[in-house]
């Protein structure tokens, strides 16, 4: 796609800027997709119906509807707060995890840049969001939101450690930190998938990732730095109108690039996984964004089953559960790998 | 997955101007200058179930000290009732204290009032007085339960618990008209009679209502991270419960076997059948939250088997029989108290001889229990704060009255 | 126990601070003690393994109008299984009660809503301030001969 565009406009800087453009045509309608599917999976899940009316058919038009609002809100800073961190805040949270989709393979056909250190640049860039969350919570000057900065903080920062562990499994097998090489290596039938290779180390490995990414993207058992019932909400606590619409899409957004890492990393990305049948460029985008979607349900279906952990119990599942669980799946899979070779 | 629980309180470090000692660890962490922070939790917060402002003096995420200020749901019913034409019009107001479990506050109230005037009521009247303070204490559980997991961060049980409540509510509009606040029971006797098929209503409502518990059990109670957030979490001790004067299933979560219905028998508990769910520290320790939230649970369990048996033993006979057309007590003073959802409501009436009540004071539980938070709360954390003030379940309006 | 044990019991050992009483036709049983010694009182009633009176169960403020205020205990056992009311009277313009808090902590919330409402000074509690009214309101709500004020803080009270 860069050549085609290349040759057409004979100006790199342009070409890349609107390249960058294109993940945003994935991100957007997803959010707004993903926030109507969220209402209906928590609504039929607690035994009621969710958006019913805007837009007719079960209110599929209720996001559009709410960002509608959203926009034409009044722009409010609070008198107190700091101005320009207030206010870069959430471009940085998203940019931290809109920047992670320039290396992930939506297809063979399509990867945004296609980096031999991709997943190593996923994994660093989408550390920008702790700035931006301490940002937000220091800069709106509320006892509250600053409590909901620190623990994210400290939330993401040790979760970083078993998902990179776990992402190192993953790396040991495969040889490489290119995402589309990854995805070239899980090609075939199912049984292919990385998930079910060198067992059950790499599927000890999904669930430490799994598990670790739900800490990451702030999500309930994880969502102490934004827990409604004792931070109001956390570090978006003082955020309204479209800055609290960025923070809410840059929430989305992270929540599918993980989505998508897991899905790449051991579930086969744009990968059939019926082997040649239904493969293909535009057919590996039909199941690279299946799977990321099917991640998607199972973290929402998390958020509404089970209570969250306090914060001194999360570091505990974090550094004394996850991390050493994770140094053994290492272990095993760096013996087992060697002991092939 | 063993774990210490919550960390002992950190004493704050005076600020010096150097290190004192060698330049160790300990050294640094001494001359490390702390702070405390004052911060507010209300009056308006998701989690204080109503208005309700906790000052915590937290250092870090540990709470150093949390002084509760009420006063934001003071409504003047003492005031309001010694300006009543008539003991009967303070009904409507004693509904509105505790206003999840409305029948109990007026049953607290009738009883008291019929002591004074040493009124006997038929019988029939006392079976449904029985039976609405039942459901009243089934409804004021469901929301103490579906609150207390929302506080701890399960979303869903909430939902269940307001779908099985609206089962009651539908009783209850059935009956006297109205969902929440009823001027049902009179001093006498009742404002209606029950509906043409009470009995069949009830006895659906508890077939449904039983494998919901069991459902909530497996989806709550029982959950590890909802255990992890509440064992071991506001121990209270027994001795300390009892000179702070708690009641209800707090107290009942102490390991203290006390309940009303029991030991001080009124209306016709003394012929039902029930057991009296105690706090036995099954998943840490007796006392603790866990403790409190699982009393209530049985709770609802046992008043499904009280509700039961009472629209099994109901009499025929007339609701309004014995309602006196004039209401003048002799001088004199009396104090009642009766078991609701929340612990021993006390009504002290004092009589002057004429129509309206010379002083009316209202001995409220949640006033009591909410009192021994800060006795709960030594060296807990913000979270744990949320998980203890909703396993004391308040509710403002009879906290303020 | 019966009241008139209970009575005597407190003479015998309190002498005058017992000043009176109501045990025969009333619901409750009433004893009279002096507003200066209710907290040694209350102490023995809850220490004596006879009394045991291990809960208060309420602390109410009482106007009996005249300028008389008053204080009513309601104690109960829950091991022995009696009760018993005290009641103390004070006047207006030196309404001293000896606090109870140190006896039972119900009492510190109890005997702040009193002190709140009708005015009633508790002599050795730890933190009496207002409970239910705002820290700045001028006046005792439930007296008898309140008169609600015009303004509070520049807003006009309409009623």
């Amino acid at each position: 796609m860069k050549e085609l565009l290349l040759d057409a406009l004979h100006n790199e800087a342009l070409v890349y800027t609107l390249m960058a453009f294109v993940p945003l045509a994935w991100v957007v309608p997803f959010a707004l997709f993903a926030v109507w599917w969220e209402r209906k999976i928590s609504a039929h899940m607690q035994d009621r119906l969710g958006p019913m009316r805007t837009g007719g058919w079960h209110g599929w038009a209720q996001t559009i509807a709410d960002i509608l609002k959203l926009i034409q809100k009044e722009d409010i800073i609070p008198a107190a707060a700091d101005r320009k961190l207030y206010i870069l805040a959430p471009y940085l949270v998203f940019a931290g995890s809109y920047a992670a989709y320039a290396a992930i393979p939506f297809s063979a056909a399509y990867v945004g840049a296609g980096i031999n250190i991709g997943l190593f640049y996923v994994i660093s860039i989408s550390s920008l969001v702790v700035v931006g969350l301490l940002m937000a919570g220091w800069a709106s000057n509320n006892k509250w939101s600053l409590f909901g900065a620190m623990r994210s903080a400290a939330q993401i920062v040790s979760y970083e450690v078993p998902v990179a562990l776990a992402i190192l499994a993953v790396v040991m097998v495969s040889g490489s930190f290119d995402l589309q090489e990854i995805n070239r290596q899980q090609a075939g039938w199912f049984w292919h998938w990385f998930v079910f290779q060198k067992f059950p180390f790499l599927f000890g490995a999904l669930l430490i990732y799994f598990v670790a990414s739900l800490a990451e993207v702030n999500r309930t058992p994880f969502d102490i730095p934004e827990a409604e019932s004792e931070l109001v909400a956390g570090y978006h606590t003082e955020y309204g109108g479209m800055r609290f619409a960025l923070l809410f899409l840059s929430e989305y957004a992270n929540m599918f690039a993980v989505s998508a890492i897991a899905s790449t990393l051991f579930f086969g990305g744009w990968n059939s996984p019926f082997g040649e049948a239904l493969a293909g460029p535009v057919w590996g985008l039909f199941w690279f964004l299946t799977k990321g979607m099917a991640f998607i349900f199972v973290q929402m279906w998390l958020r509404w089953t089970l209570p969250r952990l306090r914060v001194d119990q999360l570091m505990y599942v974090g550094w004394k559960v996850l991390i050493p669980f994770s140094f053994v799946i290492v272990l095993g899979v760096g013996f087992w790998v060697m002991a092939l070779r | 997955m063993e774990e210490t629980m919550t960390q002992p309180p950190v004493t704050p470090v005076a600020p010096q101007a150097t290190p004192q000692g060698p330049a160790t660890v300990a050294g640094f962490a001494r001359a490390l200058k702390t702070e405390e922070m004052v911060i507010s939790m209300g009056p308006q917060h998701p989690s204080t179930h109503g208005v309700l402002r906790l000052e915590l003096v937290v250092d870090g995420e540990v709470v150093v000290d949390v002084i509760p200020h009420i006063g934001y749901l003071h409504r003047c019913f003492e005031k309001h009732c010694e300006h009543m034409t008539n003991y009967q019009q303070v009904i409507p107001y004693a509904d509105r204290m505790d206003y999840v479990a409305a029948m109990s506050n007026e049953l607290g109230y009738v009883v008291a009032a019929e002591r004074l005037l040493k009124i006997t009521v038929p019988e029939r009247v006392e079976y449904i007085r029985v039976i609405m303070a039942e459901f009243s204490r089934i409804v004021s559980h469901l929301i103490a339960i579906g609150t207390y997991g929302m506080d701890i961060g399960a979303f869903t049980p909430f939902l269940y618990c307001m779908r099985d409540r609206e089962r009651v509510l539908d009783i209850f509009e059935q009956t006297c008209g109205a969902r929440l606040l009823y001027n049902y029971m009179w001093i006498g006797g009742l404002s209606h009679d029950v509906p043409a098929n009470f009995a069949e209503k009830v006895n659906d409502f508890c077939r449904y209502f039983r494998p919901k518990i069991r459902e909530l059990n497996d989806l709550l109670s029982y959950n590890k991270i909802f255990i992890k957030r509440t064992a071991n979490v506001g121990v209270l001790p027994a001795a300390v419960a009892l000179n702070y004067g708690v009641s209800g299933p707090v107290l009942r979560g102490s390991g203290v076997a006390w309940d009303l219905r029991k030991n001080d028998p009124y209306s016709v508990y003394g012929k039902l059948d029930f057991e009296i769910p105690v706090g036995k520290g099954l998943k840490g320790t007796v006392g603790d939250c866990w403790d409190r939230y699982m009393v209530r649970v049985h709770e609802m369990e046992q008043s499904v088997n009280i509700i039961e048996q009472a629209v099994a033993k109901l009499p025929p006979g007339d609701i309004a029989a014995a309602i006196p057309k004039r209401i003048r007590p002799e001088a004199g003073d009396i104090y009642a108290r009766t078991e609701t959802p929340k612990g021993e409501l006390g009504y002290y009436i004092v009589a002057d001889g004429t129509a309206s009540p010379f002083r009316v004071k209202v001995k409220s539980p949640c006033f009591v229990n909410l009192s021994a938070l800060p006795a709960m709360s030594r060296g807990a954390m913000i979270a744990d704060i949320v998980a203890i003030l909703g396993s004391i379940d308040i509710v403002l309006g009879e906290v303020d009255r | 126990m019966t009241a008139q044990t209970l009575s005597d019991m407190l003479r015998a050992r309190f002498g005058d601070a017992v000043t009176g009483g109501k045990l025969e036709g009333v619901h409750d049983p009433w004893i009279a003690i002096a507003p200066g010694r209710a907290r040694d009182i209350c102490a023995l009633l809850r220490d004596d393994p006879a009394t045991a009176f291990d809960v208060l169960m309420c602390l109410s403020g009482m106007d009996y109008g005249g300028g008389k205020l008053g204080v009513v205990y309601h104690l109960d056992s829950t091991t022995q299984h009696h009760r018993i009311v005290l009641k103390t009277e004070v006047t207006a313009a030196d309404p001293h009660v000896a606090s109870v808090e140190s006896v039972w902590k119900t009492a510190n919330w109890h005997e702040r809503e009193a002190f709140d409402l009708f005015g009633v000074v508790f002599d050795g509690h730890p933190d009496l301030r207002r409970i239910l009214m705002p820290d700045d309101w001028e006046g005792f709500p439930l007296r008898k001969d309140f008169r609600v004020p015009e303004f509070y803080n520049g807003m006009k009270v309409p009623y």
